[in-house]
Formats: C-alpha cells, structure tokens, sequence
C-alpha cells in the first residue's frame, strides 16, 4: 500500500452549482462519489455548493456544508473560516475549476496553504489555455487543431483567413463551447467574434475539420506514472455538432483495432506529458479516410463524458479520481464491481451504450434550433443493449418527447429533406427516419449528414423490419420469428402493435397489452444482464443491470420472495425535472433498504447518484416505459413499487400499472388519477367547496366564447397532465387564443384541454407535504417572489414565507387537509394555491413529490422523503415536531436560466418553464438569502449603472421604490421612454435612453454592447407575444453580451432591495448546521 | 435477410446453443475459448496461438469494419494480419454486423471466412456461454450443421505449436544486430517490431537446434496448445542458457523459457485472453495493460533460485514473465507487440535490443 499524506485531514470541495446547459447532474455524481472517497479515508469534508437539490449537499454526504455561490470571493471566505488542507477542483465542472485556477492566480491558495489534491493546477492551465496547450502537445509531437488564440475582432479576421474557412470560433475559459460556432464567411466571424469576447477575453479562431469522426478516451493516471484508459466513445454525428448534442455509443464501434490502439496510445502519452493526477478526457478529431487525427481538448477534470463513462462501464472514474488525489496508486484500489481485482484494468464491455441528448427547444420563443458546435442540450439518457439497434431504439423511448424509437411515430412534417439532412436539428435522427421512408439510400443520407455508414445501415436495419411488419394486418398473423427479430431490434410493443395495425390502432395502451400477451404466448421475453466491468472473465456479484432480447439467460437468480421494493426514477433531466427528483429516488431507495427492504431502482439517466449502483441492491438501467416496468416487475415480483418520488414519468403510470394489480406504495392510482384529470380534480374541489380559478372544458369555440364573456381575458389554456407548463399558455385577446387553441388541441385526445381564468396580481403559495392515510403528517408553506403568471419552477421561493397573511396560511392549511383527506393521500404531495387578499384558489396539484421537496427538506431539517417512504411503506415512524414558524432563518430557492446558451431564445419568463436549474441559498434575514441565491444564480451586483423599462404602470410602480434605493446608494439608471417620464415625474434623477427602433442616441443595445450597464431590468407589459417582439432585442443583447438581466418586476426589487440595504460582505458565511 | 441455416454449438457438458451462420457451412470442433477483446477480430483470427481453438467472442458486436486486404510486404510478411491465414477453428459472435464500414475494408467478415472455409455463427447468448466456460473451464465443444454431426477434438492432445510453425529456416532484414526466432506460431507483428528495431531476424523451426547459428540473441516465439509438448525446443533453449547471450520470450516463450529453466507450468482454468490484463512489474509500482491470449501459466513457486518473477497478474496472481537474477534472460507472458490490443509494453522489445 502507498502511503497518502497524513498532513490532509480537511478537505474543501467546490461544487458546481445551478444545474445548466453545460453543467448537470453530473457533478453531482461525481461530488458525491469524490466526497464518498474522502469520507471513506476519515478526512473531514468541505463541501460548498448553492444546488440545494443535489444529493451531494445532502446530511451525512459531506461533513461541512455551504450554500454559497462558487466563486472566489466566497470561496476565499470559507477557506479562512475552515483552514482546509487541500482542496479538490476537479468534481465541480467548469464553475469549480474555473474558480480553482483564480484562487490559485491570486496567491490565496498559497496564502492559506491549500493544496490542490490530484492534478495539479499548472496542468490544468496547460490544457485550459489553448495557446498553452497547442505549445504542450506540440512538444511531444502530438497533432493538434490549428488555432489561433487572439483577443480583438482584427486578429480574428487575419487568423481566419490566413487558416482558410470555414473556420471555428470558441470562447476560452468557457463551459461546453458556449459563444462558439462556425463561421463560413467573414460576416459571420464579425458577428460571432464579438459575442464570444464578450465572454472571455481570448477567443480561438481553428480551422474547422466538419465531417471528421469524433471519438474520445477517458484517461486516468496516479502518481505513479501508470495510466489506464477506463473507455473510448465514439459520436454518431460528425465532428461539427457538440459533443453534448450528440449521440455517442460506448466503446467505440467504427474503429479498427490499430485505430483504436493508436488514439489510446496517444491519450497516455497525453497525460504523461501534462501531468494529470485522476482523471481527464482526450477528444480526437479522427479522420474518416486515414488514420490521421488531431486532439481537439483535454479536460483536465471530471466531465459529463466521465459521468456517462463511468455509468457505461461500472467503473467509478469520480471515486477512484478522488483517492488518486490523495496520493494512492491506482493498484492500491479496487475494481468496486468485482471487489477481488484491483482499480487498474481497463473494463471489457459485452454490450453497447447508447447516450441521447435531451432538448427542451419547443420552450423557448425564437430559439435557433441548429444544432452546433455549442451546447443546447439540458439532459441526457443511456440505453444498454447487445446491438445498436436495441441500444439506439430505447434510447429514443427514454428522451421522453413522444417518440417510439426510430420508427412507429407520428408522421414528421418536413419541408426539405435534404436541408433538414445537412443542417441537423434535435429532431436529426427522425428526418433520417423519413428520409429512408423517402426511399433515400445510405449513400445519399450519408454524404448529406456524414455520419458513418455503418450507423446508418444498423437504422436502415430497423426500417427494414418495420416494413416487414408493415406486411401484416392483423397481429395474430405475425410469424413468432418476426416478432422476436423486432424485439431484439428494440421495437416496443406498441411499435410492433402500430406497424401492424397502422390506422386501425386506435386504442394504442389496449394493442400494446395485445402484443405483450401474444410474444408472452411466444415465450419471447427479455432477459436480465448484468454490468460486471470485466465482460464475464470473473465471477461478480453485481447489481448493476439492464435487459435485452439478446439473450437466453438471465444473470440474476430471482428468489420470489416479495421483499423488493422498486423505485421508479425520474428519466431524462428536462427543464422542469432535474435533480430534485434524484435526490427524492435517492432517499426513497435509502428508506426503504433501512426498513428492510431490497431497494431496487429503475433509471436510465447517466448523470443520476440514483444510477451509481452503489445506492441500491439492484440497479436497472433501463426504460421506465409500461412495457419494461412490467417486464421487470415481473421478475422481480415485489413487495411493491414506489412511483411518487421520479415527477411525472412514473406518476402517469399509475393507473396502467394499477389494471396489471401491480401494488402501488403509497396513494393509490385512482386518486392520484382524480389530481391528474383536471376534471376530476375540479369536481372534487367544488364538492368539498375548495375555491379555485374559474375553468371550462373546452369542447366548441361557441363554449369558449360564452365562458369569457364571463371571466373575461386573459385566459390560461392547458390540457390536463401537465409538466412543467408544456403546451400551457396564457391568451390575452380572442386571436391568440385561436391560435394557440389549434396548437393545443393536438396534445391529446385523452385528457381535454380546459381554459381557465388566468388571476392577476396574485400570491402563489405551495404547499409541500406528506400525508398518512388522508392525515397530513408534515407540512411546508412556501411562497413566490413574483406574482402568479410565472411558472412555479422559474419562480423564486422563499420558505418559511414573510409576506403572507397569519389567515392566508391557516386557509391553505386548511385546504391542504381537506385535499389529503379526499384523496386519501398517503406520501407526498405539492398544492399549488393564488392567494389574493386572504382569498386562496388551488390551482393545481400533484399526488407526488414536488419540485421543491429538496428545498423545503434541507431548509426545515426535515427529510420528506424519509418520512413519506416509511409511511408509503407502512413502516412506524415518528411525526416531527418542528414547524416552519419555529425557524430564526430565510431559505431563498432561485432560477438558473441558461439562455446564453440558446441562441436567439427569448430570456422572458411566463407560464412555460425556462429554467434549467436551481440554488437554495439560506440567510438570517430574506435580504441577505435573495442576495446570496442571486448572486449563485450569476447575477453580479452593479457597479454603476441600471437600465430600466419597466412596463406597464402597475409594474412601474412596484419599481419606483427600489429605483430611488439604486439613485440613493449612487447609481446611474438609465431608463426608457416610459420609464424615463415616470421615474422623472416622480422625483428619480434618471437618464432617458432609446428603444432600437428610435432614431435618437444614446442607444439602450449600443450601450449595452459597450458594456456601459452593469443590470439590465426589462419587464414585458404582458404575455402577448406582440408585446415580447418590442423589448427582445435588448433582453437578448443583455444574454449575448453577459450583462445581468431581470424580467420580473417583483424580483427585481427584492435584488434591488437586497444589494442596496445590505452589503456582499455582510453575507454571513455560516454552514448549513449553524443554521439552527 | 440472409439465408439462415440452423446450426448449434455443442459443449461436450451437454449444453446445446443455437445459432445462426455467417461463415463456412461445415461442421467443426474445437476447444471452445473466449476473450474479451473489443477489437482487433481479424489479428485474433489470423493469431496462430488461437489453432485448435474455437473463439467466442464476448463483445457482441463484430464485424463493424470488415477485414483489410491479405496482401503481404517483400519480405512476406503480412501486411494487416499477424499470419497467412485464420488459426481458429471457429468464431462465435452475439451479433454480426453484415454490412462493414471502413476506407480500409476489403471484403466483410463473413467473406473472410468463406474464402478461408472457417465456420462463423451469431445469435448466441455469448455471455451465458461465457459463464458456463468460465465455470467449467476451457470446454471442448462442436459447432453443428443440420445433418452433419462430427465428434469432439481435444487440440491440446496434438502438438499444436509443430502444426503452426514454419517448416524452414527464414531470414528477415539486415541490421547490426541478430536474432534467432524460435517460431513456435509466431504473430508477425513480433517480426516487425524487430524490424523496426533494425535487428535481423532468423526465423527458425520450433524445433530446430539453432545452437550453431551465429547470432547476438535468442527469442522465442508466442504459439499455441500444450508447452508441455514442446521439449525439442526446451532442450535447444537449456543449450543456448550455457553461452549467456540474451535471451527473450513471449507467452509460449515465457513458458518454454520457464521450463528451460527448471519450472513447471500449468493448465489455467480458462486462460486469459483480452486487451485489459493487469500486470504489475514484480516488486515495483510499474503497472501495465497487457494484451493476452494464453491457457497455461508458469507455476512461480517452481521457479529455480536464480531466477524470479518479471511480473505478476494483478488480477488472479499468476505468473507474467520471468528473468534471470544474473543473466540477461527474460520474457513476458503478455503480448508486448499487442496487435491485437495495447501498447502499453512494447518497451521490452528496447529493452532486449539493448542488451544485444
């Protein structure tokens, strides 16, 4: 055994923060897992990190916790107040090695004698600054892209075309290639140029090798010099499209074994010469007609590419990072599946991975949907499979976006196939779909995208027995040999029923369960493998598993014995469910194996700790569709299933799973049916005399139009089983609502659209709670910064409230009661209420955890999850004393948006959800909590100056107060037409400044550009969409040019307020547990 | 769809699988091997350590890139493959991949086969199949074409290393420096390495006494079946010990070597053969990934006192390679060429030179 150095006895570690585009639940992973690592040594752990929802920042994860924002300055403060030893900047993304290499130039890591564990933080400037890098690797003769690194809009255009275009622009420094793109021209370099240096200061001009393959290693090293490649990767789409926005298969499947070997080769030699101690990532450009190749970056630090790699192979690349770190060798570690070979092997896979990105686009207003060399990605899924098109096939199940796989869905429209070929958007893989419907070859499809023939022949494969399927009319006619080739092709049940049936499918969960009993008739059933990192050589008793047609044999002994009890997880991250719902699983699963129960999860999201086999008895990675629920339901033949901690996924299948007699832990499907069905839920409410907006189910434009001369516009239009506002709107006049009327009528048949009064100038409440029997047990009050209108996951919360009526909560208490009991809630459940005066309505509620169970948990100190799972498990457990009045402290949750990322978005909030991701920040008072948490959030306080346009005159008023507070404390504010008559009428020095369309200087975007503003609040008079048009353009320039932006009125005074009463440094920098 | 004809896998426990073919149709037998290689499917076939042998292949997917063309260098050698021809019996796969892509394929996998008249089947559970060889050992087993039922082989009964080795003596390149090469089936890709190391090379019959070749240093070849089997060679290896000159092995070389030597080797239970074995450098921090395809192994505990393990197998502690305390003899019991696999030790081939 190598010794490690006995002098570290406290380490710090930076988190990642807000979950964004760019930066997910993946650093949770791999936190976790470093913070296990740690922990496991008897190290004192320093954990800071403001994602309130992760599992990282959970009791018991890590020793010390901060949720403060993870940047220098506060960094700075806990390492004073801490003393660490050493310090870990590899777990926490970008953010945290970014501000690692700050601390480090500013001499305070030195100053406090911290030192970086594992790779050290010259080598990771080496590989951060591109310059560096080229010179580093051009010393060992190892080809690189030829870039130039330069830091003004001429040097760009000499660089580029001295290189010739098309050319590449990236940002250096930055997170996932944002402000990078191509540029075919000149114009367009102008353009891009300018907008990455608003970013960084030192852009990138390379030249672009577009059509090339792309293929990463995963390398690790220890102090030892010895170095292992844990897994390659290999992308579906060509080089060209971002990593995060590709598919990417695990190992590699189009490279020969001397191709294979010599980027391998390379890799080591990479990191030899850097000097990286843990973990990093080599990315190849590889040629597709050679063996010639160029490295397009090393990260020098754990990466969404680990996260997936490590899920990929069972091999924990984060724990065995961290321990390296701390000076062991890595065959001082074990293999952590195996147990009896050591952590230095390389893993042999006997199956493929298949990782899919997730986009949320369709959210987002004028959002540029071109795929590129930047990241627009917000979640990610795995599918495992002995062949691509099984692996290929669920992964497409698993995006969760409607789709079936690669074939049996709804007819796509496009315009132009060719174009829609050779410009990928996120709907790249079904254009390619239709295309070979289109009787496109593979020839044809591959010189248009690129993307390596032998891809495209494996998904020609599946369309081949499409059509064989097609063949048939009747399912009964299908020969057993066709079916179970489709099957191990990865078509689900309901595929095969639609290929059949085709038109005559009208009832498709009906002919999904026809087909199930017809292949069961079959015997045609899939079987269980298991992950074992060493492809069978040696015996391994794991619990890391996944199911495939593939195969005759299951690995796992089932016992019968009824004593699983399955968790059913959260699926893809998407705005709308993230983290929070892994932390939910996570406790779940806990809870459960402390009662004595098998805790067996099913997930398939790679950046999840609820996928760390670690966290369970038995771990399925695979879809969470009806079909494989059942499958696996009916191997494992368990106690019963939990469906209320994964959002909706699981939640909507209730009442499927509920007809199959399958035991459902918890509230049981009909009343969790009776909260999803908006019909149901209203009738009930009238029944027990709950108030709640005034609604309508829409069934004739004639009905509509009566209903609105009652409750007048605007009006919110939703269909039923709603997440995360999809397909909701809020119409102001009868020709949006027209319009948006036709949109939504498609969304489904099953569950009506209703139209209901949309209240204006309302509270929001929520109440998060966990009943038993009908009798709420636990309860949380929370309540919104901004009025009702924008969507209660881009709201910003604060709990306990401070600006709620004494009589407004004992109402909500009351209702939430009387809802509990109704519906016989056993476990979670959230209500969401409008609270106007003292007069509540509930607008919406959900038999299941909340977004906000995490928040509220951490904030009281109490484990919802816990106590819901021991009561959904019917196990004894305590009613906790505490209430939420008791508490002498403030918890903030706020929004992260990543709109910088989504190029053209319009960054307003609304009824539809933006947000990618969340802090919870904690203060004595709310000013100090709303600072911290927007200050974790990416806001900056402003040094000088303001820009305001403030909309119309109710939100004017809201702002008068925090615009003399900006003029009290000495700032500029510059202001718009309106904004700049009012604020003047009312005795506020203010500077006017014009809109775009005005011919007058100073111009608003101009200064914006110039960097004149420091915040930019802009606030829309409503939600019409004419309306928005008028202030995108400044909103958007505020996102291009990194100037903090505000769009809700409400909000922005509570920061105004915040950063004018109190002072950055009088943050208090207290731990979690010294909040009491 | 191509046409299917049954045909089943028999180990000679008893256990049937059924699969489907893609090579040659005719019946054939074999010891039934697995390896859990993710590429590099046509050095394998072409490696002669593989004769007798039926290989399952544990990564499902196989025949992604096609095979490159068979053409062969001046001197003979091979361009792309480790031998003139395919050594294994047979090949199992989970999943073939009939359409190949690759700028440098030639023709697919499965015309491979075809032309070279090896039988290939996909559409096995190959992981099960790993597990039961796994349990019980390497297995003799019978691949079965309706109708045409053949009885079981045992190859490690034959000398195996006389049936792949070449029948004379060959000369390969000019240099400074010269080596004889006991050519116990020996992977091309260790003449190469030689090569372009400027060493001449004489490329010698297994058995044949080289003791009165002139030469700068000995080295014996990787090869398949039965060390046991090999004692011309062993006595030639125990000659050429009195005369000090450098000597290296390589899998069957660290066999022969050992039992030049005095120790005994072994039958593993299943062998290993992978791109991922773990080997430690005895008595040091040096760890290396290995490339590997053996089914015996040196017993350490029989090593003679002048000698002393090179390296040891992290994974189950079995013996890597050997080396004289005094003398400059040494071999691996890894593949330091790889080809197939990683190049990680490929500096034992610098380190042999230099001591000639």
């Amino acid at each position: 055994m190598s010794t490690i150095n006995p002098n570290i006895k406290k380490v710090l570690i930076l988190g990642s923060g807000a979950l964004k585009i760019g930066e997910a639940g993946e650093f949770d992973y791999s936190g976790s897992q470093a913070l296990k690592a740690l922990r496991e040594e008897g190290i004192e752990t320093v954990l800071i990190n403001p994602n309130i929802a992760t599992v990282q920042t959970s009791e018991g994860v890590a020793d010390k916790i901060y949720f403060l924002p993870v940047t220098p300055f506060f960094v700075e403060k806990v390492i004073k107040k801490e003393n660490p030893q050493g310090i870990l900047l590899a777990f926490g993304g970008q953010t945290a090695l970014n501000c690692g290499v700050k601390l480090y130039e500013a001499g305070i890591l030195e100053k406090y004698n911290v030192e970086v564990l594992g790779t050290p933080v010259q080598a990771i400037m080496d590989t951060e600054d591109r310059e560096l890098f080229v010179h580093k690797l051009d010393e060992i003769d190892v080809k690189t892209i030829k870039s130039e690194a330069v830091e003004t809009i001429a040097d760009a255009r000499r660089a580029a075309s001295e290189l010739g275009y098309p050319v590449i622009i990236r940002a250096a420094y930055a997170l996932g290639g944002l402000g990078s793109g191509f540029c075919d021209n000149e114009e367009q370099l102008n353009v891009l140029a300018d907008k990455a240096l608003s970013f960084s200061p030192q852009i990138l001009v390379e030249k672009s090798l577009k059509g090339w393959k792309e293929v990463e290693y995963e390398v690790v090293r220890d102090r030892f010099d010895n170095c292992i490649t844990v897994c390659n990767m290999e992308n579906f789409d060509p080089l060209g499209i971002h990593t995060g926005e590709s598919i990417v298969v695990a190992p590699s499947q189009t490279l020969t074994n001397a191709e294979y070997h010599k980027l391998r080769e390379l890799a080591i030699k990479i990191i030899r010469h850097i000097g990286i101690v843990g973990e990093c990532n080599v990315q190849y450009a590889f040629d597709p007609y050679s063996e010639d190749y160029r490295v397009i970056e090393v990260n020098a630090r754990l990466s969404r590419s680990s996260a997936l790699a490590s899920k990929a192979t069972g091999y924990p690349l984060a724990f065995v990072a961290a321990k390296l770190g701390l000076g062991y060798g890595l065959f001082d570690l074990n293999n952590s599946v195996t147990k009896t070979t050591p952590a230095f092997f390389e893993p042999a896979l006997d199956y493929i991975v298949c990782k899919l990105p997730r986009w949320d686009l369709g959210k987002f207003q004028g959002v540029d949907r071109e795929l590129g060399s930047s990241m627009k990605s917000v979640g990610e899924v795995m599918a495992i499979g002995r062949n691509f098109e099984e692996a290929i096939q669920k992964g497409l199940r698993m995006i969760g976006q409607g789709m079936h796989g690669f074939v049996g869905n709804k007819e796509l429209k496009i315009a132009d196939i060719d174009k829609a070929l050779r410009e990928p958007t996120d709907k790249r893989i079904f254009v390619i779909s239709k295309a070979f419907r289109q009787g496109y070859t593979i020839d044809q499809i591959h010189d248009l995208t690129k993307i390596d023939k032998w891809f495209l022949q494996k998904l020609y494969n599946i369309m081949v027995t499409a059509r064989e399927l097609e063949a048939y009319e009747e399912l009964n006619e299908v020969p057993q040999q066709l079916i179970l080739k489709s099957k191990k092709q990865g078509f689900s049940d309901f595929q095969i029923g639609r290929s059949v049936l085709k038109e005559k499918m009208d009832d498709a969960e009906q002919t999904t369960l026809d087909v199930r009993k017809l292949r069961l008739q079959y015997n045609i059933k899939p079987v269980v493998k298991q992950i074992d990192t060493l492809a069978a050589e040696y015996p391994a008793q794991t619990n890391y598993l996944y199911l495939t047609y593939n195969g005759n044999y299951n690995d796992v002994d089932y016992k019968g014995d009824h004593k699983s009890v399955v968790v059913l997880g959260s699926g893809a991250y998407r705005i709308g469910s993230s983290v929070e719902f892994d932390w939910c699983s996570v406790n779940a699963l806990t809870t459960a194996r402390k009662e004595g129960y098998r805790s067996v999860m099913i997930n398939y999201n790679p950046e999840t700790v609820s996928t760390d086999y670690d966290m369970c008895d038995r771990l399925y990675f695979d879809e969470l569709t009806f079909e494989r629920v059942m499958d696996i339901l009916d191997l494992e033949n368990p106690h019963g299933v939990i469906l209320s901690v994964g959002g909706q996924i699981p939640n909507n299948l209730a009442i499927r799973l509920d007809e199959q007699k399958v035991n459902i832990l918890g509230t049981q499907a009909k009343y969790i049916d009776n909260a999803e069905d908006r019909h149901l839920f209203s009738s009930m409410l009238d029944r027990i005399g709950v108030d709640q907006p005034r609604w309508k189910e829409l069934s004739s434009m004639d009905d509509v139009n009566t209903f609105i001369d009652e409750v007048g516009f605007p009006v919110l239009v939703r269909p039923s089983y709603v997440l995360s506002g999809a397909a909701m709107n809020v119409c102001s006049n009868q020709q949006e609502l027209v319009q948006f009327l036709e949109l939504a009528a498609n969304v489904s048949k099953k569950h009506p659209v209703v139209i209901s009064q949309f209240i204006e100038g309302a509270k929001e409440v929520e109440v998060d709670a966990v009943a038993d029997n009908g009798e709420i047990v636990m309860y949380a009050i929370s309540e919104h910064i901004e009025f009702a209108g924008v969507h209660s996951g881009d709201a910003t919360i604060q709990f306990p409230p401070q600006k709620l009526y004494v009589e407004t909560v004992r109402r909500v208490k009351k209702v939430a009661k009387q809802i509990a009991k109704e519906l016989h809630i056993s476990g979670p459940f959230n209500i969401q209420f409008l609270a106007r005066e003292n007069d509540i309505k509930v607008i919406e509620c959900n038999l299941r955890a909340s977004r906000s169970f995490p928040f509220v948990s951490k904030v009281l100190k109490i484990n919802f999850i816990e106590l819901a799972t021991k009561i959904m498990l019917g196990a004894k457990y305590e009613k906790p004393s505490k209430n939420e009045f008791d508490l002498d402290y403030v918890g903030i949750k706020a929004s992260q948006f990543s709109f910088s990322r989504l190029q053209k978005a319009d960054p307003v909030l609304g009824v539809d959800m933006a947000s990618t991701g969340e802090v919870g920040c904690l203060g004595d008072d709310t000013a100090e909590a709303v600072l911290t948490a927007m200050l974790a959030v990416g806001h900056r306080i402003p040094k000088k100056t303001v820009l305001i346009s403030s909309g119309n005159a109710k939100q004017k008023i809201q702002l008068l107060d925090s615009a003399k507070k900006l003029v009290d404390k000495g700032y500029t504010i510059y202001a718009t037409g309106g904004t700049f008559r009012f604020l003047t009428e009312n005795n506020v020095e203010c500077k006017r400044v014009f809109w775009p369309s005005d011919e007058e200087k100073p111009q608003a975007l101009e200064m914006i550009h110039n960097k004149e503003i420091d915040m930019v609040v802009n606030i829309p008079k409503n939600l019409t969409s004419g309306e928005l048009s008028n202030g995108y353009k400044i909103r958007r320039a505020a996102i291009d040019f990194n100037v903090p932006l505000i769009t809700n009125a409400r909000l922005a005074s509570a920061f105004i307020n915040a950063f004018t009463t109190i002072d950055i440094d009088d943050i208090k920098i207290k731990s979690w547990s010294e909040y009491k | 769809m191509q046409k299917e004809r049954p045909v089943s896998l028999v180990l000679d426990n008893g256990t049937v699988f059924y699969g489907k073919s893609f090579g040659y149709e005719q019946s054939t037998n074999g010891e039934v091997v697995f390896s859990t290689a993710m590429v590099g499917y046509p050095e394998s076939l072409t490696d002669p350590s593989y004769s007798g042998q039926i290989l399952v292949v544990t990564f499902p997917l196989v025949g992604n890139y096609g095979v490159p063309s068979g053409e062969t260098q001046a001197n003979g050698l091979s361009v792309f493959f480790e031998s003139e021809k395919i050594h294994t019996q047979a090949i199992i796969v989970s999943d073939y991949s009939f359409e190949y892509s690759h700028w440098n394929a030639q023709k697919s996998l499965s015309q491979w086969l075809k032309d070279e008249k090896i039988v290939g089947i996909y559409d096995i559970d190959t992981r099960e199949l790993t597990k039961i060889l796994r349990e019980n050992g390497s297995m003799k087993g019978k691949i079965v074409f309706e109708n045409e039922d053949i009885d079981f082989a045992d190859p490690n009964l034959i000398n195996q290393v006389a049936v792949v080795s070449c029948k004379e003596v060959i000369h390969y390149g000019k240099g400074d420096k010269k080596i004889v090469l006991v050519d116990c089936g020996v992977k091309h890709n260790i003449i190469r390495c030689f090569l372009k190391r400027n060493v001449e090379v004489i490329r010698v019959p297994w058995d044949y006494d080289f003791n009165n070749l002139e030469y700068d240093g000995l080295f014996i070849s990787n090869g398949p079946g039965d060390p046991n089997l090999c004692d011309a060679a062993v006595n030639n290896i125990k000659k050429a010990m009195q005369n000090d000159k450098p000597i290296f092995g390589i899998c069957m070389g660290n066999q022969l070597l050992s039992k030049a030597a005095g120790a005994k080797v072994y039958k593993l239970k299943y062998g290993h053969r992978s791109h991922n074995q773990p080997v430690r450098m005895a008595g040091t921090n040096k760890c290396f990934i290995t490339s590997q395809n053996h089914g015996y192994a040196v017993d350490n505990s029989t090593l003679p006192e002048d000698w002393e393990p090179l390296f040891i197998n992290m994974n189950d502690g079995t013996n890597e390679g050997i080396r004289h305390k005094s003398k400059p003899y040494f071999s691996a019991q890894f593949h330091p060429e790889a080809s197939s696999g990683p190049t990680d030790t490929e500096f034992l081939f610098d380190e042999f030179v230099n001591l000639l």
